[in-house]
């Protein structure tokens, strides 16, 4: 009997029409998956991506190089020089941070007594080679430049839980 | 000896002490700013207080307080940690919240003391007060809104350096601490207010914004810059020094470190030997190791002992001069010399030495200063003599030409001739040395280093012999040194042998085509025009003098970057450690010398450090007892004989450059430039 039963529902195809009528319900259904990268999916205001180095509004870097940063960060990923500027405020004269060796903790943004280290809304950063991944002041600036707005309102959010 | 009670412990404390320092004996500890122990007390910042019983139902100030029998001393009651709290508010109500810029973040005495005594926010939400910045030099930088008066600089100016230049105008919050007329502080021990503050009102101006306490590597080695023998710590990162503090050794420097000492270490930076170089048509080419063996092997194989000549520099350790004694022996050369001056000094130990040891001036109860500037030679001691001079009872006089010592010294003339006048007894000084149980008769390089040298050493041993100042509990014979090196390479034997040549015999045998190789171990204080035509090797670390002149340079290590023995100028024996390598291809210096005897035929002994150490050792004895000072042996020394008029004029000419390190040092140069400001605007 059961060679029977297993027959006439191969030839019945009743297996195909459950598979079918699955994927039909499906197709009523809100979408789960995004068109990466053309969309993407929402982002915490507390998300730990891309580093940047922040500026006050009038241009002046944050960073006072105290360093901070560098004496908490696990990975030591974090490279700081600093002397007097002309004016003889203290700046940083280097401020690295080795890409390949942060754990993106965040504790570096959490020391920093000026906001000036942040760690950004950006994932997308990856690159070809190593050598890339070796930031330097520069382009830590120019993150800062580039993702402000976004920062300051992630920030300005978080501000009442910190 | 009274009996007091801390929290409950019954100790026995020495009679005069304070309440602070009986707390300290019984391992309490009390938070304090203004209390320093070698200044004296202020009893101003009001940090240490505690409860005292039988005594006043209030707090009070523990560092002012002297024991009493039968106290009881309080330190962790609920009073005492509310008024620690109070105490610790009113400080941090002016006291800027700067931490973050602050140099002195991370050893701040105000932010580890807020973390342990303080209270955990603010209750003050007036504006904080603004205080100009003031100008002290280009050594300390100031930061005066961080000042909490706690007045250490002005105590430590006033009485341990000796210029009364630093001082406080107005009361309460308008309180300042100011130099009065705006200038550089004219002391050689300005550093040391930096250490003193115990907040961020006065940094290291060289060191400013350059590095934080906790990424530096701290080396505990000696200073060679001066022939104290400072005890320093070298703080450094990766293979750069980034500044050098005290460290703390009473019998030398108590925690006090000279200004060269402390900022010449941006010339370890420039200037630098990194590799060897060989002269060829007339100008130095880099080469290797193997080429520059080369080119010393062709000259000296082959050439008789006699017309080689070796002289040793004023900053060399050791191993490094016990390795060049053994190569020129096993070559045959008795021409070496360690007097790069031409002191006049060959006698027993006592004679070359500070034998009273430095401890000894705090004992002394006459001095006389021949031929010295101790302010210039080491200011340091010349802190020590102060100190004493502070003392009092103590008179000082100077044979010299020794201006403003920071005591006043009483001048009896310049010469040799006022020399031989005390030493017949025709001045009434010699009745001062006479009646004093200590007298210390202190010998500079400027008595000896000169035609006559001899004919002074030998009065200043006739007058320690009339007066007594050597006897078995007491030796008051010291020579004051201006070179690191010198005590060692004496006592290593580093002076011309049977038929040798000294510095001056050396450089008239280059000019007579007598001697026709010179070896250069980091001499470079000698007259290289007198070279001649004598073919020149120097090993050193610094492009001066003598690497200018030389045929083939060999890189060497500066003295912070070989472990090396120094002896003082007392004979203290006090070994040097490594706080990075030297740069470039350079090496340690008695390394290199070993490999050249290798290349030269005449392998010496030792391949490890160890191995030299013990030959150090064999060759003398004094190299085995590390960190001790006794007076050496005595006899009579000097060549009695006629004297010039020549003024007994220090050998130091001016402070701020002696070596080569210093030479290369930008922040000596600003020093210069700002004490010859001082002068002109004097």
């Amino acid at each position: 009997m059961a060679s029977l039963d297993r027959t006439a529902r191969a030839f019945l195809l009743s297996e195909l029409l459950a598979g079918f009528a699955l994927t039909l319900k499906y197709m009523f259904k809100p979408k789960v998956t995004v068109n990466y990268p053309y969309e993407k999916g929402p982002l915490s205001s507390r998300f730990r991506g891309e580093h940047a180095l922040r500026r006050y509004p009038n241009g002046e870097e944050r960073c006072i190089a105290c360093k901070l940063c560098e004496a908490i960060c696990p990975a030591q990923a974090i490279t700081i020089e600093a002397e007097p500027r002309d004016d003889g405020s203290r700046r940083t004269t280097r401020y690295d941070i080795d890409m390949t060796k942060c754990i993106y903790c965040g504790f570096c943004q959490e020391a920093c007594p000026v906001d000036a280290i942040v760690e950004g809304p950006n994932f997308e950063f990856s690159t070809e080679t190593r050598e890339e991944l070796m930031y330097d002041k520069n382009k830590l600036l120019a993150n800062g430049d580039r993702w402000e707005t976004l920062i300051a309102a992630n920030l300005h959010s978080e501000a009442a839980y910190r | 000896m009274p009996k007091v009670k801390i929290d409950g412990v019954e100790l026995e404390v020495p009679a005069g002490i304070t309440v602070l320092q009986a707390c300290e004996l019984a391992g309490v500890e009390i938070p304090r700013f203004c209390y320093h122990d070698r200044l004296s007390i202020a009893g101003n910042c009001r940090m240490c207080l505690v409860e005292v019983k039988p005594g006043p139902p209030k707090p009070q100030a523990s560092c002012a307080l002297p024991v009493a029998d039968k106290q009881e001393i309080f330190t962790q009651t609920p009073t005492v940690q509310k008024a620690r709290k109070g105490v610790m508010e009113f400080l941090l109500i002016n006291h800027p919240l700067d931490c973050p810029i602050c140099d002195q973040g991370g050893e701040c005495d105000l932010q580890d003391q807020a973390m342990a005594y303080g209270f955990d926010r603010s209750r003050y939400h007036e504006n904080k007060r603004a205080v100009p910045d003031k100008e002290l030099g280009p050594l300390v930088k100031t930061s005066m809104n961080r000042c909490i008066h706690c007045t250490r600089c002005i105590r430590f100016a006033t009485e341990v350096a000796g210029v009364e230049q630093l001082g406080a105008t107005g009361r309460g919050e308008s309180m300042e601490v100011t130099t009065y007329v705006e200038q550089a502080l004219s002391t050689e021990l300005a550093g040391n207010l930096v250490d003193l503050c115990p907040v961020g009102a006065l940094t290291s101006k060289p060191y400013a914004f350059e590095a934080r306490p906790w990424e530096l590597t701290k080396t505990e080695s000696v200073d060679v810059l001066d022939a104290l023998g400072c005890n320093i710590r070298i703080d450094s990162r990766g293979a750069q020094v980034m500044r050098v503090l005290p460290r703390l050794n009473d019998d030398v420097n108590e925690e006090w470190i000279s200004d060269k000492t402390r900022n010449a270490i941006d010339g370890l930076r420039h200037q630098r030997l990194d590799r060897p170089y060989v002269r060829t048509k007339g100008k130095l080419v880099e080469a290797t190791w193997d080429q520059a063996f080369a080119a010393i092997a062709a000259k000296l194989n082959g050439l008789d002992g006699s017309k080689i000549a070796a002289i040793v520099g004023d900053q060399c350790d050791a191993e490094s001069m016990v390795a060049l004694k053994d190569l020129m022996a096993s070559l045959g050369s008795p021409n070496v010399d360690c007097r790069q001056d031409g002191a006049k000094i060959d006698g027993p130990r006592g004679s070359y030495i500070f034998n009273a040891g430095v401890r000894g001036i705090d004992q002394a109860d006459a001095i006389l200063l021949i031929g010295t500037n101790p302010r210039v030679e080491s200011p340091v001691l010349n802190a020590r003599i102060r100190k004493r001079y502070v003392h009092g009872r103590c008179p000082i006089a100077s044979i010299g030409t020794a201006e403003d010592l920071t005591y006043p010294v009483e001048r009896l003339g310049a010469g040799p001739a006022t020399l031989r006048e005390l030493v017949d007894g025709k001045l009434g000084f010699f009745d001062k040395l006479k009646d004093a149980k200590h007298p210390l008769i202190v010998v500079g390089m400027g008595a000896l280093a000169r035609e006559d040298g001899g004919a002074v050493l030998a009065m200043a041993y006739e007058l320690a012999g009339k007066l007594d100042a050597v006897r078995d509990d007491w030796n008051g014979f010291a020579v004051l040194h201006t070179a690191a090196a010198r005590v060692g390479g004496l006592d290593l034997g580093l002076v011309p042998g049977e038929g040798g040549r000294d510095v001056a015999g050396i450089l008239e045998g280059c000019q007579k085509k007598e001697i026709e190789a010179v070896f250069l171990l980091a001499a470079d204080e000698i007259d290289t025009t007198k070279l001649g035509k004598a073919f020149v090797v120097y090993q050193g670390h610094h492009g001066d003098a003598g690497a200018h002149r030389a045929d083939v340079i060999l890189p060497g290590a500066a003295y912070t970057e070989k472990p090396g023995i120094y002896v003082n100028t007392e004979g203290r024996v006090q070994v040097g450690r490594r706080a990075g390598y030297p740069p470039g291809d350079a090496r340690e210096d008695w390394a290199i010398l070993r490999a050249l005897s290798e290349r030269l035929g005449k392998t010496l002994p030792y391949d490890t450090l160890h191995q030299v150490r013990a030959r150090l050792v064999a060759v003398n004895k004094v190299f085995a007892a590390i960190d001790q000072q006794a007076p050496g042996a005595w006899g009579p020394v000097g060549k009695p004989g006629t004297t010039t008029d020549a003024p007994l004029a220090s050998a130091v000419a001016n402070f701020y450059m002696t070596c080569p390190i210093s030479r290369a040092s930008r922040t000596m140069a600003d020093c210069m430039a700002s004490r010859a400001h001082l002068m002109a605007a004097e």
